[in-house]
């Protein structure tokens, strides 16, 4: 009897952990040349039944989709060391690999514990001795991408961002808009929102606690706020036109957006506080999808005042403008990069849309993507990668490429047409 | 090919609301069934060959087409409107145009541009004369009539339309 349950629970709990794997499924189209090599040895557990989570398995994962790393496969590894007097680094310089991590989890009384380290196996160091997580009993996914993030900058030097979330826009096979949450890797994705109207402009508040959007479930266009964690919604805006594209300021108390209520599209800026607009470009062409600047005190915008859309920036204090393209005919979406030297932006190169990232001070443009059609980039945090949407046959899906372009994965939804990622800021403190 | 389509409809159309309007002045437009039908791209509900009396609206194109990051109306789109405006004039109600673009492009910029579509055909139909109430409303790329990625299905998605 008690083991005919234990054995339903077991299923249960496989069935309940494939239906939770990621709705995005992701391949990688290209790697970094020299990919540094890491083994992540299986993390022993004492627990009576096995995990709800391969947490080896999701780490190994994270840091294959970085590009930077090639992972080795469990079933090539010649031991499975969990503790530090189990490692012998002869078993992993035979099998090629520069790095190993090794880890355990102990069932406590919150959820889960782990401890971890991270040895170079080229110069027999210990890199990260026993580090330490704890997480809730349904955040193995949470626990695994910490491990990530530390194992990837105690390598690389550069900030991880495996435990950050994407926002994105799904229309279902019905034609239903979905505004979903997910993980960085695609995996729990969550239902913010549904409607039968256009959803778009997807925002991350800087706290990640609360996401902005266009909705146009009023049979036309208006922005709306609307806390992650309790549902609440506030609708922002509701003028005759256009009510498009917010942008959360830096520091999280106005957004930045777009409305025609003067007949024609023009940036303005919203004190949520006080709900005070004001209006900060004018001119009769279209301007339209701000940026701020990372200290908050100028705006990015796409402007076709020029003749063709061009990237602009406004000084806020004097309204000073400045064009920052000049480098093709059609150049919009404008986001920074987190250390303030590069514009990423959708490029029109030889009559394709691709992702590009220009030099501020050099005024250099290079192209990162070799699909058509893409737009909205979305960078990360930590600056190394950014998302955007792109086509693959007639359906939309999202991809990943690095800042440097070396790397470059897709993730296509398993149904339905997904569009407009958002990177989340950094959810957790480093 | 298409716009040649449509600009023969166009004159035939154009030809038929004018020789109505100069039938008899004291019959109201909405009086004659009979006249030619012009090629359509939105397919007729079916039934509209009995002689029932409808609005000379219904049988105008409702659809205007626009040339990539353009939001200027074409000369076939002018003469459309010429006769939506008489037809508007004589049976007011209140419309709404519904700009779109194709996909190319950024969303927000398309919203924008869909809006400069509507706007332009609603200031169109205000010079002719139309004083009735007009709502605009911008989808951007949001709703393509055709989901495909080519030329022709980036034709018929730069559109505005009346309602």
């Amino acid at each position: 009897m008690n083991r005919t349950i234990q054995s339903l629970l077991a299923i249960l709990i496989f069935i309940y952990s494939v239906s939770t794997r990621a709705e995005l499924v992701i391949p990688i189209v290209q790697g970094v040349d020299n990919p540094t090599v890491i083994a992540v040895s299986p993390f022993a557990y004492n627990g009576a039944a096995p995990l709800a989570e391969k947490v080896a398995d999701i780490i190994s994962a994270d840091l294959y989709r970085s590009g930077q790393f090639k992972t080795i496969a469990a079933s090539d590894m010649l031991s499975f060391p969990s503790r530090q007097q189990d490692v012998v680094y002869r078993d992993w310089r035979l099998l090629g690999s520069e790095y190993l991590v090794i880890g355990n989890v102990q069932a406590i009384p919150t959820g889960f514990s782990a401890n971890f380290s991270l040895y170079d196996v080229v110069s027999q160091k210990v890199v990260l001795n026993n580090l330490k997580v704890n997480v809730g009993s349904d955040a193995l996914r949470d626990m695994a991408h910490y491990v990530s993030d530390k194992v990837y900058e105690a390598i690389t030097g550069i900030r991880g961002a495996f435990s950050t979330q994407i926002l994105y826009i799904e229309q279902t096979p019905q034609r239903q808009y979905r505004l979903i949450r997910a993980d960085m890797d695609g995996a729990r994705p969550q239902e913010l929102l549904r409607s039968k109207q256009p959803l778009l402009s997807p925002s991350w508040s800087p706290d990640g606690k609360s996401v902005a959007y266009v909705s146009f479930e009023t049979s036309r266009a208006a922005i709306f706020m609307q806390n992650i964690a309790t549902g609440k919604r506030t609708q922002l805006t509701n003028f005759q036109g256009l009510n498009s594209a917010p942008a959360w300021s830096p520091d999280g108390k106005k957004l930045a957006l777009v409305l025609s209520k003067d007949g024609n599209p023009e940036i303005y800026t919203l004190d949520i506080a006080t709900r005070r607009f004001t209006r900060i470009t004018n001119h009769f062409g279209i301007d339209t999808e701000p940026h701020w600047s990372s200290d908050g005190k100028a705006v990015m915008f796409t402007s076709n005042r020029g003749g063709k859309p061009q990237i602009y920036q406004i000084t806020l204090s004097n309204r000073r403008i400045e064009r920052l393209t000049f480098d093709g005919d059609y150049n919009a979406k404008p986001q920074v990069t987190p250390d303030g030297k590069g514009v990423v932006m959708v490029h029109r190169y030889d009559g394709v849309f691709h992702i590009a990232v220009q030099d501020i001070a050099t005024g250099n443009i290079r192209v990162l993507t070799q699909t058509a059609l893409d737009e909205s980039p979305s960078i990360a945090p930590n600056g190394a990668t950014l998302l955007y949407a792109t086509k693959d046959g007639n359906r939309g899906i999202l991809a990943g490429v690095s800042l440097d372009a070396g790397v470059k994965y897709k993730l296509p939804a398993k149904s339905g047409d997904v569009r407009e990622p958002a990177w989340s800021p950094y959810l957790t403190n480093p | 090919m298409l716009s040649k389509t449509i600009k023969l409809g166009f004159t035939l159309l154009f030809a038929a609301v004018f020789l109505a309007g100069c039938a008899s002045s004291s019959k109201p437009v909405e009086q004659t069934p009979s006249q030619p039908q012009a090629p359509q791209s939105v397919p007729q509900t079916t039934g509209s060959d009995t002689n029932t009396v409808q609005p000379v609206e219904v049988n105008l194109e409702t659809v205007f087409y626009f040339d990539f990051d353009q939001s200027s109306l074409k000369p076939e789109t002018r003469a459309l409107l010429t006769a939506h405006a008489v037809a508007l004039k004589a049976s007011p109600r209140a419309i709404r145009l519904e700009g779109h673009a194709d996909e190319r492009g950024t969303r927000e910029y398309n919203i924008a541009l869909g809006e400069r579509r509507a706007l332009a055909v609603r200031d169109y139909l205000r010079s002719e004369g139309v004083n009735s109430s007009i709502e605009v409303v911008s989808y951007g790329e949001e709703n393509p009539v055709d989901t495909s990625s080519n030329e022709s299905a980036w034709q018929l998605n730069r559109r505005v339309e009346l309602k």
